[in-house]
């Protein structure tokens, strides 16, 4: 094989490779030493920060209604057309609340764009990463298991007052 | 002795070293997991058993329950055999090892070796260079070009750092002035270690030793990112089982040819000197053989675990220009030493 020009010759020394190694062998035996960094997953659980886009979640007030105005601005935003809002009417002075509110979670890819456009603050991404279905239609989750109450959610409307232009 | 009773102490040392054997390789594999999770912050296996400690029945289990699948391409017969060769000369080495000095149990003075032959080194490397054949054979009888170019790159790697290797083995011959590993043993009395002696000799052997078990830095002929597999790509199932076990059989292997060769065995240096009780001392010694190769084999680990792997043509450079020519000055070492100090 012919001498290559390289930038820098490699000394005698270094040809050797037993000092590199041996520095190569010193920096393993001190990460071995080290304490490990897992996390074992099914008894010690993953808390997240507020920034932290988990499933997305209808924001439910203290009285038990939705937030919701059913405007269907998420609906349209949605890049991965996971959600499906039909409005309906109330005597309330709010005027519309959903009637249906679905989001696939199968389609759903947690970009965080319809809680980004919320006028209402009414969809907010949760902390619950742990989504677990065994058939395509129990992944479809209707107002049942997306209202949470908006004392479980202060986290991430705490981070959306701060950060959300 | 009658011939009754050498064939039976014989089968209940061949039956003792192979469950030994077999259990000791389990146990490196799941040293290599456990090692390889520390040196990257992680825990290993820990879920199967206490400490994770069933992990390697585990392993196998899963391993012999899946499907053996043999290409459509391949020449049966060989890629049959191939991992049979493989294992054999893995297991057939074990036969010349010491593992402590004669000992007298029920009265019969019984070596700690399953077969004391005054040519045990000779026998070694004659077996490992068999070894090539498991791995070429594995590599050409695939007929896939994975594990052709892993063969041919095992049996140029293993053909070349054999020549050093034999050559180092050459320095503690003449100074041992024996092929059999017991009288190589006893001639390193003290602190006369043949490390200590000649140094040079233990480095290439070291080196040539991670080349002839294919480890890192050395595993060309298995380079995942380049080779799939390399020569075991096209195995499956309890084949594929065969060449694991014979790889980390040979890594045991070799740890216990490092320590009888060139750190003294068994011995613990002056020992004998403190005027210990003899079953004591026995044990003694055969705890000091299993905790050097303990080391090694941890060294082996350890260094697959921080060390990125040679080129093909660094490798070649390396084995013709620089161990090869060291072992040859080694020779000479020894011989200078045996001329001027009379060794």
């Amino acid at each position: 094989m012919a001498e290559k020009k390289r930038l820098k010759n490699l000394t005698f020394l270094e040809k050797m490779y037993i000092p590199e190694i041996v520095k190569g062998l010193a920096l393993t035996l001190k990460q071995m030493l080290s304490p490990s960094v897992t996390m074992q997953y099914p008894e010690v659980k993953f808390e997240p920060p507020a920034s932290y886009r988990g499933r997305p979640v209808l924001v439910q007030e203290t009285n038990g209604t939705e937030r919701c105005v059913a405007c269907g601005l998420c609906s349209r935003v949605c890049p991965a057309l996971a959600i499906e809002v039909q409005a309906a009417e109330t005597e309330l002075e709010k005027e519309r609340y959903p009637q249906k509110f679905e989001i696939n979670m199968l389609r759903c890819i947690f970009c965080g764009f319809c809680e980004e456009v919320c006028p209402e603050e009414a969809i907010v991404m949760s902390k619950d990463y742990e989504l677990v279905f065994q058939n395509r239609e129990s992944a479809i989750y209707g107002k049942d298991k997306l209202l949470v109450p908006v004392d479980e959610l202060k986290d991430r409307i705490d981070f959306l007052r701060k950060f959300k232009k | 002795m009658t011939i009754l009773e050498t064939i039976i102490i014989a089968l209940i040392k061949i039956v003792l070293i192979i469950v030994l054997m077999l259990l000791s390789v389990a146990y490196t594999v799941y040293f290599e997991r456990k090692i390889a999770a520390w040196v990257q912050n992680r825990k290993g296996p820990n879920r199967v058993g206490w400490l994770g400690l069933l992990q390697p029945f585990a392993d196998v289990f899963k391993l012999l329950l899946k499907e053996d699948i043999v290409p459509e391409k391949a020449n049966k017969i060989l890629h049959t055999l191939a991992p049979f060769i493989a294992l054999f000369v893995s297991f057939a080495t074990y036969a010349v090892i010491t593992i402590g000095p004669a000992v007298e149990i029920f009265g019969y003075k019984i070596n700690l070796v399953v077969a004391d032959v005054n040519i045990g080194i000779l026998y070694v490397l004659a077996l490992t260079s068999l070894g090539v054949y498991g791995i070429t054979f594995a590599g050409w009888s695939s007929g896939s070009k994975y594990s052709l170019l892993g063969g041919i790159r095992s049996s140029a790697q293993m053909i070349s750092y054999e020549v050093s290797m034999g050559f180092s083995i050459a320095g503690v011959i003449m100074l041992s002035q024996s092929l059999s590993p017991m009288k190589i043993v006893d001639s390193q009395y003290g602190w006369m270690w043949n490390a200590v002696v000649q140094p040079i000799g233990f480095i290439t052997f070291l080196v040539s030793a991670f080349a002839e078990t294919n480890r890192l830095p050395f595993d060309l002929p298995e380079a995942e990112p380049e080779l799939v597999g390399g020569y075991h790509t096209e195995y499956s199932s309890f084949k594929f089982a065969g060449f694991f076990l014979a790889e980390y059989a040979n890594m045991i292997v070799a740890s216990m040819m490092i320590v009888t060769l060139y750190l003294g065995g068994y011995q613990i240096p002056y020992i004998d000197k403190l005027g210990l009780n003899s079953t004591l001392l026995v044990f003694l010694q055969i705890g000091a053989f299993l905790l050097k190769v303990a080391f090694f084999m941890f060294f082996f680990i350890w260094v697959r675990w921080s060390l990125p792997r040679f080129r093909y043509d660094q490798l070649m450079d390396l084995g013709w220009k620089v161990m090869f020519p060291l072992s040859l000055l080694n020779l000479v070492w020894v011989a200078l030493l045996i001329m001027i100090f009379g060794f």
